[in-house]
């Protein structure tokens, strides 16, 4: 009896329900740098690239994204077991899916200007592959309290280099920071900087940069 | 003539992922080779010509205000069903390729399956929405765009293919070019942007 109870209380060291210790930490941390969903995993470019052109909107849509990769892993993770194989697809689909359409009722009740410029992309985060992608890679195979800190974690690396780009882009491409301006008058817009294939110069520079300061993510092939 | 027009300006002025920046996953993901990239080019051209009108009617018949009893609004489950189409219409084509030819369905793989979740397909169906397209049109834009992920796909396939030769800084190897490669192709197409399709009537 004693034993049991002292197994019991090992086993429940080993991985407390709610705990906070060095892996769950890691979970948080690991996204931001050495996996980061844009950079590294490449996952979710689709439907972010377009909405970066101004910082606000791509708040919105961090926020929107750290909301459903969360809660899409918490409740993923919760079925998990009871969820057959052959159709596994069309459930994870159907929770994102789900998800998603309270996030555009909430955005067109409380936030309708970001509704309207973000139109077709809040839609699109069905379809974002770093949701989906998580689900398949951790919340299958995890339990519900980890797996919700794992899509927090990916959805605020998602959101920091999202909002990263939008930073540079409205300073550089209208020279103002969420509508205010702060370049002085003598500044010309660069235009460039709002077309949507800046984004993708700016990603290549990010990943440049990542690259050259953390070499163990250098492609060798 | 509509048709032509949309199809046209669905290919080259709006392009998926040139213009719009849709279906990037897999678009990253599959052009290491121009095989590869030609395979799934070919299957979301068949995806995307069938989800679009699939969608479309059931956008028009059953989710449209008083579609099918008067005062009912069934919009708020158009993302819901319009992505539950799209992946019984994969899956279905996955079937359906398996058993008419195994060698194609051999070749396409993994690539298959995972047209599911490339964006540009369901980006398809709502832009098929916003935009207000007739049955005709809608058709006709579902296989445009899907001429465009084509091209572009099997573009940057050949030009990656070409780069493995080429001294770039070990950092920006790989993926850091693609991405560029992408945002100068993206500045190319613009040029396109400028050309009014109805010229062509």
């Amino acid at each position: 009896m004693a034993q049991d109870t002292q197994q019991l209380a090992e086993a429940e060291k080993k991985e407390p329900a709610f705990g906070f210790g060095k892996e769950e930490r890691q979970l948080l941390t690991d996204p931001l740098n050495d996996n980061n969903p844009i950079t590294v995993q490449v996952l979710g470019i689709c439907s972010a690239l377009a909405v970066t052109s101004q910082v606000y909107p791509s708040l919105i849509m961090a926020v929107a994204l750290i909301f459903v990769t969360s809660f899409s892993n918490l409740i993923i993770s919760m079925l998990r077991n009871s969820i057959p194989g052959s159709i596994r697809m069309i459930v994870q689909l159907l929770v994102i899916a789900g998800l998603v359409q309270v996030v555009e009722i909430v955005l067109g009740a409380f936030a309708y200007s970001a509704y309207e410029s973000l139109a077709v992309f809040i839609g699109l985060i069905i379809t974002n592959c770093i949701v989906m992608g998580r689900l398949e890679a951790f919340a299958m195979a995890n339990k519900p309290w980890r797996s919700f800190l794992d899509g927090l974690g990916n959805g605020i690396g998602y959101g920091v280099v999202l909002v990263a780009m939008a930073i540079v882009r409205e300073l550089f491409g209208k020279g103002s920071f969420m509508g205010w301006k702060v370049m002085p008058d003598a500044y010309i817009a660069n235009n460039l900087m709002v077309l949507p294939a800046a984004s993708l110069f700016i990603i290549g520079i990010f990943i440049w940069i990542q690259r050259s300061l953390n070499p163990k993510l250098v492609d060798v092939s | 003539m509509d048709a032509l027009n949309v199809f046209i300006k669905a290919a080259f002025i709006d392009n998926m992922i040139l213009a719009y920046f849709l279906g990037m996953c897999s678009y990253l993901a599959v052009s290491k080779t121009v095989k590869t990239a030609f395979g799934l080019g070919l299957a979301v051209i068949f995806v995307l010509g069938i989800t679009v009108p699939i969608n479309w009617l059931l956008n028009t018949y059953i989710l449209q205000d008083g579609a099918i009893v008067e005062g009912v609004n069934l919009v708020f489950l158009r993302l819901i069903l319009f992505i539950a189409v799209i992946a019984s219409m994969v899956q279905l084509v996955e079937m359906i390729i398996e058993k008419v030819s195994p060698s194609l369905y051999n070749s396409l793989g993994i690539f298959l399956p995972l047209i599911t979740v490339n964006c540009s397909i369901l980006g398809g169906s709502l832009f098929m929405v916003s935009r207000e397209y007739e049955f005709g049109t809608s058709v006709s834009f579902g296989l445009g765009a899907g001429l465009g992920f084509f091209l572009a796909i099997v573009a940057i396939a050949a030009i990656r293919e070409k780069l493995k030769t080429a001294a770039i800084p070990p950092a920006l190897r790989g993926l850091g070019m693609a991405f560029i490669l992408t945002g100068l192709m993206g500045l190319a197409f613009m040029s396109l942007m400028g050309i009014d399709p109805a010229a062509f009537n």
